[in-house]
């Protein structure tokens, strides 16, 4: 008897998860990165952003999806990120590189959420405890103003050079200021002119002399990189071809969010 | 005439068993399969709760710097995750018993953790340091995963019960012994996830 009763509560709990599950909204058609259900993006910036997050996925096969939704249908914001993830297969199957960046704008009273999920794969890459300070610090500070696409933009970002290893997560933590690695690069570049001067006063530069020089040229080049930011793709090429959307990416429960 | 009767009663028997052979073979092995999913999935579940094991001693040290905290709710924590430590489960034998015992250890731990956090709530200090609010994103990020991993867990669970209790594979699955495997409960207050405040 109590054996029966213990399995029709587990039946009863799973009809309803499962009914539950259907308010995931399905992938927009045709398939794209950017899915703006809530409507803050204008078609500009949408373009703008999606050219960025393609662009990014064409290199590395690392899905970023940004995703607006009016409304969690009661759900925390961190249980939908996940739930929405694994129904529409962010990332690649094997690889799960997926990123869903979700976003419920603040209406009135109720507070706005963000919550940035990262699949099975990505959890090494960007820690929860990153994951935050990206919520906190890119994206909170922009949505407060009511300016979505910045916040948005000023994420994907920083998720796309962590992934591609522009910078580590410690690295992110240090403060990524684009000052210092301006006066790293004038230092150097101050040593390398000196010192290139100085060695073809003496003898005329010879090859084997300046395989150093352009090796230090190539390092300083990658480190430079760090302060850049896009934002100068040209934008409105309106249809992007060959996206085909998820790729069977699944979700463990990494990742953090805030809310303002 | 009477040798013909005998060949089509051998063949239809022959038919017949070659029917009940292949709908065993089937069965056997789809049952091998969702019972390795199932055990599987269990090895993640482990996972997800060791992560959350390896957390603590961190967060109790940086909680502890703070001079004046409350020892018993500390106290609390260390002692409800040593318990917990002790509850293992091996695969073979995820009865409703087993996984209630773990439940219960583990849901000890997960009330003693957000008592913690709400006392945390009375140190502003502590709620401005950098190394506890990112010990706190990763708590945070734990229970979410233990949530997850359940979740799934009782889905490849799901499947697996459903399939090895539809007839004829009942009949096949009680011969070699497959047994139902348990759900993890829904939430009674205190399995409930630690509220973490920004």
């Amino acid at each position: 008897m109590k054996v029966l009763k213990r399995l029709a509560w587990s039946v009863l709990m799973f009809l309803g998860v499962s009914a539950y599950a259907q308010n995931i909204p399905n992938p927009m058609q045709p398939p794209r990165l950017v899915n703006d259900f809530a409507g803050i993006l204008n078609s500009e910036e949408q373009n703008t952003l999606e050219h960025n997050l393609r662009n990014y996925y064409d290199t590395t096969s690392t899905q970023i999806y940004v995703v607006t939704v009016k409304d969690l249908e009661g759900y925390d914001v961190s249980d939908y990120a996940f739930r929405l993830g694994e129904k529409w297969g962010v990332g690649q199957k094997g690889k799960n590189n997926g990123v869903v960046i979700l976003i419920k704008p603040k209406y009135g009273n109720e507070k706005g959420q963000a919550f940035i999920a990262t699949g099975y794969g990505m959890e090494s890459i960007i820690p929860d405890a990153t994951a935050r300070r990206i919520v906190d610090n890119e994206m909170i500070p922009y949505f407060k103003n009511g300016d979505y696409y910045k916040g948005i933009n000023a994420a994907a970002k920083i998720i796309m050079d962590l992934a591609s290893g522009v910078f580590t997560a410690d690295e992110y933590y240090k403060g990524d200021s684009p000052i210092a690695a301006l006066i790293f690069l004038i230092f150097f570049f101050g040593i390398i002119f000196l010192s290139a001067r100085k060695r073809s006063r003496i003898s005329q530069g010879s090859i084997g002399k300046s395989v150093p020089f352009w090796l230090l040229m190539g390092m300083m080049g990658g480190g430079g990189n760090r302060g850049g930011g896009f934002g100068n793709f040209s934008s409105g090429s309106g249809g992007f071809g060959g996206f085909s959307g998820g790729g069977g990416g699944s979700f463990g429960g990494g990742g953090a969010g805030g809310s303002w | 005439m009477h040798n013909s009767k005998k060949w089509i009663v051998i063949a239809i028997i022959a038919v017949v068993l070659i029917i009940i052979y292949s709908s065993i073979k089937g069965s056997y092995n789809n049952m091998v399969q969702k019972e390795e999913a199932v055990t599987a999935q269990w090895g993640n579940v482990e996972n997800v709760y060791q992560r959350r094991m390896d957390l603590i001693p961190n967060l109790v040290n940086t909680v502890k710097g703070y001079a004046d905290f409350e020892k018993q709710t500390l106290t609390q924590v260390i002692e409800a995750r040593a318990k917990a430590t002790q509850v293992k489960i091996s695969p073979d034998n995820l009865n409703a018993e087993s996984l209630k015992q773990f439940q219960s250890a583990q849901g000890d731990l997960s009330s003693a953790l957000s008592r913690l956090m709400v006392v945390v709530e009375k140190y502003p200090d502590l709620k401005a340091n950098q190394n506890f609010l990112d010990l706190q994103a990763q708590l945070e990020g734990t229970e979410n995963r233990i949530a997850v991993e359940r979740r799934k867990f009782n889905e490849m669970a799901q499947d697996y019960n459903t399939y090895i209790r539809k007839f004829p594979k009942n009949i096949w699955a009680s011969m070699f012994g497959f047994e139902k495997k348990a759900y993890f409960e829904a939430e009674k207050g205190a399995e409930k996830a630690p509220t973490v405040q920004f």
